[in-house]
């Protein structure tokens, strides 16, 4: 594969074109992030089950290019079921491998279908366009934990 | 339009000898630089030029006796001479910046400063407060809006913009219901960064001088591509930068018509501007220095004087004809792929060798990494003008420009990869 083709996997168009977890609860906490480069944005909710503590869903709002949407999409679906400290280790650790320029895959095992956003990590211009929707996360989270 | 010939294929293969990094190569390609609105290459006269005055002439200008000293100072003041006939007007109506941005923040401020009670009596016929009117339009590049936005905030003017109509030209009818006895100033821009259209200055100058406003203009998108003559065009003040010129970064002009000038307060204060200082108060020197506190950009303006001559021994009447060619190759081409919608197409004559371009489907990001990986870079984003984006309709865009050095194979390869986009990215078959 070329570094294009590991860009622009089929996963990430077909999430880019279909995505998952789209929508808000009007009212619910969310936080927006935007590239001001590029004008991409995300306004990005974390739905919590009260009873297990952890992430019982995600839902989102945005407009961009197809790695920011797929992105979101992708974390749409992988974060459900998290505790909020793992949900943390999660985003830290995806956002070590998508800034390591290519040296550290994210493990399939571990990000499900998210990583194969670890061809993003060859091009430094779109790390933020990856990351748009896990900073909103992790900004929920900073202020959940206080 | 210009009479001029265009350059010919082999005069634009010498030429690109000139420039270094045309010869390397971008992810297996040779690299085809289709920014040039952004930022233009360099020659090696230019990149030499700077050197050579580190290695050869350093030293501080305008004070100092020692022959270094003299040598530099001469250097500056000739770099400022070059500029001037570029332009057509007088030394002492040049001021050197460090961009364009700070050209038109110079003016916003010193009109500020006129405003606040500062310049005295010359000053006075500067002032703005509440029951003026800015007017500007809404194509403008972020460097000449935000500036006006603030000195409204800070004088109680009001700020108003002529509209864009929706094939991207300025509503000229709207323009002269809203210029009027309270317009005290238009800012505008010579060519817009985002269509490429030529703006009707003579169209609306006029309408500001009946009424006897200040008229700033944004010449960073004419200045590399046809003659740029501000006392011809009638236009109080102009601004462009260097880079955009072929020469370095950091250093930008201001060309002010000197009546003008000389009555506006200052905007940055410090060493070098001044002819007395106490310690309550300081007289500054006429124009140009009153502008150019502290050190200035010596290798930056003896860089920006050698690709002023670098594009005066091409002739910008030539590098404007074959610009214009590749610009009308460039819109037919777009025109032929489906899919595609250009920005502001309004009148394909009257437009530099630009294009913007929404791909249906395609967020202009993915596109351009896609151009990318053939070697061709482009512009994508907002390219600093988001109020005409969402006026547009679109959030961001595909910007292909051209240079003196661009080859018509390069436009050729832009449009090849732009018509393989929608199909690459599964929304075309």
């Amino acid at each position: 594969m070329s570094s294009l083709e590991q860009l622009y996997q089929q996963i990430i168009l077909d999430h880019a074109k279909s995505p998952h977890g789209r929508g808000l609860v009007a009212g619910e906490e969310s936080s927006h992030q935007r590239n001001p480069v590029c004008g991409d944005e995300i306004t990005l909710a974390l739905r919590w089950d009260a009873a297990t503590g952890s992430v019982a869903g995600v839902g989102w709002e945005g407009a961009g290019c197809s790695i920011s949407q797929a992105s979101a999409s992708l974390f749409s679906d992988e974060a459900p079921g998290k505790s909020s400290e793992e949900l943390q280790a999660f985003i830290e650790e995806f956002r070590e491998a998508l800034r390591s320029r290519g040296a550290i895959e994210l493990d399939e095992e571990r990000f499900g279908d998210a990583a194969a956003l670890s061809g993003v990590s060859k091009y430094v211009a779109r790390v933020k366009c990856a990351m748009l929707a896990w900073v909103a996360a992790e900004d929920l989270l900073t202020r959940r934990d206080g | 339009m210009t009479t001029s010939e265009p350059l010919t294929p082999v005069e634009v293969d010498s030429l690109r000898a000139d420039f270094p990094i045309l010869h390397r190569k971008v992810n297996g390609h040779p690299l085809a630089y289709l920014d040039s609105a952004a930022t233009a290459q360099k020659p090696a006269a230019v990149i030499d030029a700077e050197s050579a005055f580190y290695r050869e002439s350093n030293a501080a200008v305008h004070r100092g006796a020692h022959t270094l000293a003299a040598e530099a100072t001469e250097l500056y003041e000739d770099a400022r001479g070059t500029i001037a006939r570029f332009l057509a007007v007088d030394d002492d109506e040049i001021v050197f910046t460090s961009h364009a941005t700070e050209g038109l923040n110079l003016v916003a401020y010193a009109l500020g400063n006129a405003s606040a009670g500062r310049g005295g009596e010359a000053a006075r016929a500067y002032t703005l407060g509440p029951g003026d009117e800015i007017v500007s339009t809404e194509l403008e590049h972020h460097a000449n809006l935000i500036p006006w936005q603030e000195l409204a905030a800070r004088t109680g003017a009001t700020l108003r913009h002529i509209p864009v109509r929706d094939d991207g030209s300025l509503d000229l009818e709207a323009a002269a219901g809203m210029i009027g006895p309270r317009t005290r100033l238009l800012a505008l821009t010579h060519v817009s960064n985002v269509t490429g259209a030529i703006t009707p200055l003579d169209r609306l100058v006029p309408l500001a001088r009946a009424v006897g406003a200040l008229v700033v203009l944004d010449a960073c998108q004419s200045a590399p591509h046809l003659p740029l003559r501000p006392r011809e065009l009638d236009v109080d003040l102009a601004v462009f930068s260097g880079h955009k010129l072929y020469g370095p970064t950091g250093i930008g002009v201001l060309y002010g018509r000197r009546e003008v000038l000389n009555a506006l307060p200052p905007f940055l204060f410090g060493g070098s501007a001044i002819t007395s200082v106490t310690l309550e108060r300081a007289e500054y020197l006429p124009a140009p220095q009153r502008f150019e506190p502290g050190t200035p950009r010596l290798a930056q303006a003896i860089g920006l004087a050698e690709a002023v001559r670098y594009v005066e021994g091409i002739g910008l009447e030539r590098i404007a004809a074959t610009e214009h060619a590749l610009g009308a190759r460039l819109l037919a081409g777009l025109a032929g792929i489906p899919g595609l919608r250009v920005l502001g197409a309004a009148d394909p004559t009257a437009r530099a060798a630009l294009a913007s371009v929404d791909v249906a489907g395609v967020h202009a990001h993915d596109a351009g990494q896609f151009l990318d990986d053939r070697g061709i870079a482009v512009r994508v984003g907002h390219h600093c003008a988001q109020p005409l984006h969402r006026r547009l309709g679109v959030t961001a865009s595909l910007r292909v420009s051209a240079g003196l050095y661009t080859t018509a194979d390069e436009v050729d390869r832009a449009l090849d990869a732009l018509s393989g986009v929608r199909a690459y990215f599964g929304v075309a078959s």
